[in-house]
Parts: structure tokens; sequence; C-alpha cells
């Protein structure tokens, strides 16, 4: 699937220009703590967030995620669009919340591009 | 270049420039004397038809201005040739055939504005003159085209030999020991910039020709670091990069407040971080962890009250080495 196709399977809003929108996506990673992204996401993959501020771009230029989806109709503020024009990422705003995103983006097709995580990883609350 | 100097006050909207394409952006950056034939080949009022019909054959050219006494008078082209040679007039004077209602250009004017002349005229060629109104020049839709081209092809080259340049660093240095130091200074609190400097260091990285999987692994160790001089530090700190060929030192170093408990520090899930902070996405308690997943080597020291220092190694595939072209 690729960044244009994926634009019209959410509803999607565009918010930046720069980007190629011919870009393949390899599949999916959802999750508003910018470590948990940096820790399991694999490279070429769409990422869903709740947040909106200039990290969630600087998180994905690291992590080479291939756009990003800002989850509930979420409109970020300028430095973000900024950045993520100046950067070549598409930034996209979909109605939908997180749930309803994921799963139609797995019905589509799309896989999970998080690695899996056990729990000697993490033992927060554990 | 900004905007205002690229479109000379004119005022354009962002949604019209975002619009300009670098040809079209060429248009305004380039100058008529740029693109012109210079030195074009010139006739007299009293050239006969059938000479100015020689010099188009011989020179190839299909107009050509008309001079008198270093002045511009006329303009005659293949056109005014057609007509004469009509008339079976090939003895008469270039005068007689030639058009003296002329539209010219200005050698500093920018190409666009001879592309408006073109557009808005039936004009094959416009002659260029300088500020005295002496001619230098012709130009013709055909050289604006080159002269476009030539720019672009320039520009192109410009960047592959950059690049070129960069993934060779190390080849053409001798010494024992090369390799190039990159610092980069963080400011606590700066959570605006955070993550400038990771970009930059994974940048220089991939145009020095290390593979994508070095340029990410370098790119996210860093930028967890650079994400806790911004959140924890009480003054800000140093990132300070070295790249040799084979391996990559990292240098993270604060002036406080310091770790209290290290190993505390190291637990996946454990975090000082602020709610603010957590807001932000950040402050999970991994990043240390995630720092750790992502180099070769990894040495923690920190006082507490003094400081921390982070340093970070990693190494590159025999095969794929940074600086040395591969």
């Amino acid at each position: 699937m690729n960044v244009k196709e994926l634009i019209q399977l959410i509803d999607g809003r565009l918010l930046t220009s720069s980007a190629d929108l011919t870009k393949e996506v390899k599949g999916g990673c959802g999750a508003d703590l910018m470590s948990d992204v940096l820790a399991s996401i694999q490279p070429e993959a769409v990422l869903l967030t709740g947040l909106c501020n200039p990290q969630v771009v600087r998180t994905s230029v690291m992590a080479d995620v291939a756009a990003i989806i800002l989850v509930r109709g979420k409109t970020p503020p300028p430095e973000t669009i900024s950045l993520a024009e100046e950067e070549q990422i598409p930034l996209i705003s979909s109605p939908f919340g997180m749930f309803e995103l994921c799963g139609r983006l797995y019905e589509a097709g799309l896989n999970s591009r998080e690695r899996p995580v056990d729990g000697s990883d993490c033992d927060c609350g554990g | 270049m900004s905007q205002d100097s690229l479109f000379h006050g004119k005022i354009i909207s962002e949604q019209k420039a975002e619009n300009i394409s670098r040809v079209e952006e060429l248009a305004y950056d380039l100058k008529v004397d740029q693109v012109m034939t210079r030195d074009p080949a010139t006739v007299t009022p009293d050239t006969p038809m059938h000479v100015v019909l020689d010099l188009f054959r011989t020179k190839r050219i299909s107009g050509a201005p008309v001079v008198l006494n270093n002045e511009l008078v006329g303009l005659v082209s293949i056109e005014d040739l057609i007509r004469c040679l009509q008339k079976a007039e090939m003895q008469a004077e270039t005068q007689k055939y030639m058009s003296t209602k002329l539209l010219t250009v200005r050698n500093t004017d920018y190409v666009i504005e001879a592309l408006k002349l073109f557009v808005n005229s039936h004009y094959g060629r416009l002659p260029v003159v300088d500020n005295n109104g002496k001619l230098t020049g012709i130009i013709t839709k055909g050289d604006i085209t080159n002269g476009i081209l030539k720019a672009l092809q320039y520009e192109y080259h410009d960047e592959e030999v950059r690049r070129y340049r960069a993934s060779h660093l190390f080849e053409d240095i001798e010494s024992d020991r090369s390799s190039l130091i990159l610092r980069y200074n963080i400011k606590q609190g700066d959570f605006m910039h955070g993550g400038a400097a990771s970009s930059a260091i994974k940048r220089a990285l991939i145009r020095l020709g290390a593979n994508p999987q070095i340029a990410r692994r370098t790119g996210l160790a860093v930028y967890e670091a650079e994400m806790n001089l911004i959140i924890h530090t009480t003054n800000g700190g140093i990132i300070r990069v070295e790249i040799e060929p084979r391996q990559i030192s990292i240098t993270i170093s604060d002036d406080g407040p310091g770790i209290e408990d290290i190993s505390l520090a190291m637990r996946p899930g454990y975090s000082t971080a602020t709610e603010v902070v957590r807001e932000l996405g950040f402050g999970a308690g991994m990043g240390l962890v995630n720092i750790q997943r992502c180099v070769d080597s990894m040495r923690l020291e920190s006082i507490y009250g003094k400081g921390t220092n982070l340093r970070l190694k990693i190494f590159l595939p025999e095969q794929e080495p940074v600086g040395e072209g591969n």
C-alpha cells in the first residue's frame, strides 16, 4: 500500500505537501509514548499516534517512519507541520480513533511493524 | 535564498510559492546575460538582402540585429527574408525589410522578463542591450531552454560531487588515525529543537556513506540521549560524535545534577520525568534501555551532584566503512 492509498482508506487529510505519496508503507505501529516507538518500530512503517508535538516528527525521522497519522482528527501546531514538511514525511490527520484506525489498516492487509517485547525488557508495574 | 530576494519584491501567496517548480525558480534566478548568445552576427541598414541570406545560411541563424554607428536600429529575421524572396528583391537593402518596432531586454534582467516578452509577442528572438542601450547579445527561446538545462545539470552535478567527496573523506588524508568530530550544544528544556542534533548526525553519516541500519541505530541512540539532556540536566550538555572509518564513538556529557542510583536508572520503566515531559511522549523510563539496544558498547558514569558522562560505541561492518568510498 502506498501513502496515497492509505490516505483514502482512513478519510485522511494530508497536512504537508513535500512528501512523495507513492512511497510504500510496509506496516503499522500505534503508540503515544515516543520511547515505545523508538524501542519497537521497524523501518518504513506508518505511525499512528495521538501526540501532536514536533517530537513525533523527530522520532519518525530517527525511526525511518514512512508516514504519520494523527488520530481523532487532531490538528498539530505549525511547528510540527513545518518540521514534517522539511523532513519530507507525510503528516496525515484522520477523524477516526486509534482502535478504529488500527482495525482498518489491519483489515486492508497492513501488518504490525512493532517488534514484540517480552516481559524481561520492561518491569514497569510488574 | 529568501523568498524576497528570489522574487524581487513581488507578492506571491504561499500557495502559489509552493507550486513553483525548480525550473520556474531558475527563470527568476538566472540573468539574461547568463543564457544569451554574445557578440551576435550583425548587419548594417545598407547590407543587401542576399548578403543577409548568405549570413543566415553560413552561421545557421534565423535573425540578426541591424546596427548603425554602434546603435541598434532594427532586427532582420528569416520571415523578412521570405517576404523579400517572394518579391525577388534580393538586391534591396536590409532597411527596407527589417523590423524597427523593437522589443529589447536588458542583459541585467532576469530570464523571466524575456519569457514574458516571448509569451506576449510573436517574436522569436530579442536583442539584448546594456544599460546604455548598446547591443550586447541576442536571446531566443532556445537559449533560455539551454541555459535552464545547463543550470539544472550543474546543480545535480553539485550534489553528486558533494556526496562523493564526503563518502571519500578519509581516503585522501594521510595519518595514522583519521577521524571527524562533530559537536552539538544541547540546551536544557529546549523541547522545540529536541532531536535536531540527532537528525544532523544521521544525515552526516548517510552523506559519509554509512549503511542505513548504522545511521538508524546511531540516530536512535543519540536521540534518546539528546532528549535526556533536554529533560533531566541542569544546564544542558554536549554531544560529541567522533567518526572513524570503522567505528563511531559518541560522548554525551553534562554538569549536573547527576544520577543518584545508576542501576535503578538502568532498570526498564524507571523514570524521574515530570508529568509535562510524559505528556510530550517521553519519560517512560526506556531511554537508557533503548540506547543500550542500539549500540555495541555503552559506559555510563555519573557522580550525583556533579554530572553524567555517557560513552557509546558503534562498530561498522568490515566491508562497509564510512568516508573511504564503498
